[in-house]
Formats: C-alpha cells, structure tokens, sequence
C-alpha cells in the first residue's frame, strides 16, 4: 500500500469562510465557521449532538445555503459544481430506495446523468466489488443486514468517482466489529481513488482511527473550538488501535472534546 | 418424493388453508341456508333456496347477463376515468400547493355530499342516463385516488430526495425515479377502496334513476323484481353484485401484490 501523504502545498479543495447558519426557529447551528481543506484530506468533524456537524456538511454540499459568508468547493460556490457527480454523500442512515435492486441504487446517480445501463454496468459492479457486494446486486434492501446497506450507500457514493466525499455519521448504528470493518474499508478507498474525505462523527476513537486531522466544535452556537492534526501515518490497521501513539492522540483529541462540554473555550 | 422440505410443505398448506378453507365455509353456509329453507318450509317468495336462486340465474341468464355486462362497463369506465382524474390532479396538488388549496374544497365537497342526495339533480341535467350514472359512480370513487396520490406524492423520505438534489436530478427524473414509487403503496391502497366504491356508485346511482327498458344494470333488475315479487330473481341479481364485488376485490388485491410485492412492507410474506 502507499504512504500518502498530505502535502502542505496540495491545492485547497474547500474553503469556508465566516459562515453563519441561522435556521427559522432563531437557532444559530453554525456561527463563524471558517475552514481551509485541502485536497487528499480524510477530516473528521468531532462534537457533541447539536453542535452543527450535519449543518456544515449539508452546507458544503450545497443542500443547506449559508445565512452569511461563503463556501467555495472545487473553486464553485457550494452546491454549484457543473456535474453532480463532484461530491458523494453518505448518510447517517442507509437511505436506500425500497423498491430497487442493490444493482439500481448504486447505478441511480449516473442514471440521472443519462448514462444506460449497459454504459453504467462495469462502474456499478466495479462500485459494488469494492465494498464487497458484488454477489448481493440483485438483491433488495430489505433483504441486506444493516452493515451492508451501509455499504451499499457507500458504493453509491463513489460510483460517480467523486473528488469528495461526505459522511455523515454513517456508521454510529453498527456493531463495532462490522464498524472496524467498513473503517478500514473507507481508509482503503481513500488511498485507492485519491478523495478527500469529511466524516462526521461522535467517537473520539473513530475520528483518530481514521482522520488526517479533527476538527473539534462545541455547541451553543455549533463552531469550531480546535483543529488538530494528527500525527499518525499510514496505512493504519487494526495494530494501530494497539500503539501508544494511537492512545495518546486519543487522550489529546478527548481532552480536547471534553472542554467543548464544560463550554470552555480551551483556544482563549 | 421422500424427502419433503417443511419449509415448502408449511407453505403448500399454507395455500391451501388460503383457498380451501374459504370455500368449505360458504358452502357450508349455502348448505345451511338450504336445509334450513327445507326443513322450515319457508316459501319461495319469502327466502328461496339456493338451488332456487341457482336454477333462476340459470333461466334468466340472457337478460341477467346483459344487465351485469352494463353494470360493468359503468363500473369499469367509472374507475378508469377517477384513475385518469385523481392521478392527474393528484400530481397537480402534489406540484403545487396553491392549487391544492384551492381545489381541496371542491373534492371534500363532492366527497361527503351523498351521492343518493346528488344523482336526482345529475340525472336532470345530464341527458343520457348512462353518462349521468357514470358521473355518480365517477363521484365515489374519485376522491380515494386523488388524496392517495396527493399524499403519496408527498411521501418520499426526505433524504432521498436530497440524493436526488445532489446529484442535479431534473423534475422529470424526480418524478419518475421517486415521486412515483413512493407513491405507489399509497396509490394501490386507494385503487382497492376505489374499485369497490365505483360498484357501489353504480348501482346505488342506478337505484336513484329506477331506470327501466333493455340497457340497464343490475340495479334495475332487483328493483324490477321487487315490484314484480319475483324474490328468486332479486337474489340472483343481487348474487350477481357481490360475484362482481368479489372479482374486483382479488383483481386489485392481486395487482396490489404484482406491483408492490418484491419490496413493500404491506404486501411482503415475512419468512420466519
Ligand atoms: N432544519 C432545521 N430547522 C431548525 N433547526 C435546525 C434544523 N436543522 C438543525 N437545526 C438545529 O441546528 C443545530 C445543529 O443541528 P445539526 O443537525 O447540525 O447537529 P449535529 O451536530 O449534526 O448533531 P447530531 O450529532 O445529533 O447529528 C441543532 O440545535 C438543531 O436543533
Ligand atoms: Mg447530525
């Protein structure tokens, strides 16, 4: 496998600055949010329930506008890319259709570019291969476990080859061990394609397993209290969970976590 | 064959306790009724006896037939046309939400207003009874179909229809792609209500007419044997609705299950 590594210099594939989301009800999810990421990143966005994550995110794909500032991905303004095949969401929950084929959920977003299905065939089950579903393609949903409807979303979210990709929780209802699995998973699709990644999520554990770096929020309003980069390299696996550097970047990321709790701002 | 699978055997008994047990249980009843009708003495012109019934529907086939061959074109064409309405002004409604606003009342309107208390003014105004019956039995079994579809339409999960947002789906991609098959369950359920209301407009709207004369229903017929005394011919002719009734019911319920069937909730088999 190959060492990747985040040049300092790699172009900035997002950019927030300032942003504020202030939804109807006079709730600020979001307030003064800025961010630089830069291509290759695998970011985590780390908080408490209610501090915005799944705001930032539905924001930087440009499902939720911004109440003030701006976001730019890929040098568009959120939400503005040429194609739609630019970003792949996953979300918390499978969000699969019902009535289709594994086969026809993940060949869904390059229908909706027109492509056939003889076309989309070889991408579909590509797609599928990589997540480990190749032989459940003419199954349905309701006939797939819970971890592999996750996967299933996850091969939809990529068979459209994006630069991005976007998860929003996307395993917190998942055993650990099926959990473990799809992390090394997503790690090695990572690697494979060259994306950047956002994953949100609530575990400390996850979040150092996986990222590049962490994003730390707090809540009340929903923003950024740390950024911390983190210094394991890769590839990781499982042995990596075992080290005294994975313990200790744990210990650094929670303690970071737990002052977001108390509402002090460990930044001042 | 010897070795023989539970899993397929529970499910050949399964069908058959489905198909066999309904069966068992009105013939018992018919048996019932005819020992009953026998051992009473009960006269003909009270309650007939099955066999009765069953030798009447056999000597007046012709007219019987023809009447119910009437009834189900009203019937037929009444359910396509609400079909062709509700869904039409369904998506309407579902696209946009002043027009629902604004028209809502007028379905709610035709809805709870009997349509005993409308066919009388229908049958003035419109020339042709059959045009007027069909607009009755239209009335009846329109609002199913159209609030259905509304709420249907409606239903796709939420992140679903941000997936197809993000990947710039047309509209025409959004409806086809979610609209609809989410609407689907919703649609099906209210065809099967629909099917048997547009039956019950029809003859109910044909009862109101008492129409009389060669091409009429099977409404005309029970009323006409009811002047006439004829009780036998009023059970045949009422046997005749409900076989009507019943074949609606299993054509829908089985198009419900062909539609639905390898991914609804509603019309999945659960294995255990
Ligand atoms: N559509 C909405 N309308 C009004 N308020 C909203 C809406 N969506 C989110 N909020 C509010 O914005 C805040 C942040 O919500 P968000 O869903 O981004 O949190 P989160 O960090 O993703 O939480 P969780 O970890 O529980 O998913 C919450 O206080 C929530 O009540
Ligand atoms: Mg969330």
């Amino acid at each position: 496998m190959m060492e990747q590594k985040i040049l300092p210099e790699a172009p900035v594939q997002i950019e927030m600055s300032n942003v504020d989301k202030r939804f109807g009800n006079n709730v600020t999810a979001v307030q003064g949010m800025s961010l630089q990421i830069r291509e290759g990143e695998f970011v985590s966005f780390l908080g408490p329930s209610g501090c915005g994550k799944s705001t930032a995110l539905k924001m930087i794909s440009g499902l939720l506008s911004v109440s003030s500032g701006a976001i730019s991905v890929n040098g568009h303004p959120a939400g503005q890319s040429i194609d739609g095949s630019d970003v792949g969401y996953v979300f918390q929950e499978a969000t699969l259709m019902p009535w289709a084929t594994v086969f026809d959920n993940v060949y869904l977003p390059l229908k909706l570019q027109g492509l056939s299905r003889k076309e989309a065939g070889p991408r579909v089950r590509e797609a599928l291969d990589m997540v480990g579903l190749a032989k459940f393609s003419a199954s349905y949903p309701r006939q797939l476990s819970g971890g592999m409807k996750m996967r299933v979303s996850i091969a939809r979210a990529m068979v459209t080859k994006p630069k991005l990709l976007l998860m929003d929780e996307p395993f917190a209802a998942l055993d650990e061990m099926t959990r473990f699995k799809l992390n090394n998973d997503v790690l090695d699709l990572w690697k494979s394609q060259g994306l950047t990644v956002i994953f949100v999520t609530h575990s400390v554990f996850e979040s150092v397993y996986l990222s590049s770096r962490v994003i730390v929020m707090a809540a009340r309003p929903g923003r950024v209290v740390h950024d911390i980069p983190l210094p394991g390299g890769y590839p990781r696996t499982g042995e990596y969970r075992t080290t005294a550097e994975y313990a200790e970047t744990c210990r650094l990321v929670s303690n970071a976590l737990e002052g977001t709790m108390d509402n002090v701002d460990i930044n001042h | 064959m010897k070795t023989a699978d539970p899993a397929l055997q529970a499910m050949l008994r399964e069908r058959n306790l489905r198909i066999i047990m309904p069966i068992a249980s009105i013939l018992a009843a018919l048996g019932l009724w005819e020992f009953l009708v026998w051992y009473n003495d009960v006269p003909h012109y009270l309650i007939p006896a099955p066999s009765l019934i069953a030798k009447t529907l056999i000597q007046d086939w012709a007219t019987l037939a023809q009447s119910a061959w009437f009834t189900v074109k009203l019937t037929l064409l009444s359910l396509s046309l609400a079909i062709a309405g509700g869904v039409l002004l369904g998506m309407l409604f579902a696209l946009s939400r002043t027009v629902e606003i604004s028209l809502f009342p007028f379905a709610v309107i035709l809805q709870v207003t009997p349509v005993v208390a409308i066919a009388p003014l229908i049958l003035i105004y419109v020339e042709s009874t059959f045009w007027a019956l069909l607009i009755c039995a239209w009335i009846v079994a329109f609002f199913p179909i159209l609030s259905n579809t509304a709420i249907g339409l409606r239903s796709a999960d939420h992140n679903l229809r941000d997936m197809f947002r993000l990947y710039q789906a047309t509209p025409w991609q959004r409806l086809r792609y979610l609209l609809i098959p989410s609407a689907l369950p919703y649609f099906m359920a209210a065809l099967k209500i629909a099917g048997g209301l547009a039956l019950i407009g029809a003859v109910v709207a044909e009862f109101v007419a008492g129409t009389a004369g060669q091409n009429t229903g099977l409404a005309s017929r029970i009323l006409e044997s009811s002047f006439r005394n004829e009780i036998p011919r009023m059970f045949a002719a009422l046997f005749l609705v409900s076989v009507l009734g019943i074949i609606i019911f299993l054509t829908t319920s089985w198009l419900s299950r062909a539609v639905l069937g390898h991914w609804h909730e509603s019309e999945i088999k659960r294995e255990l």
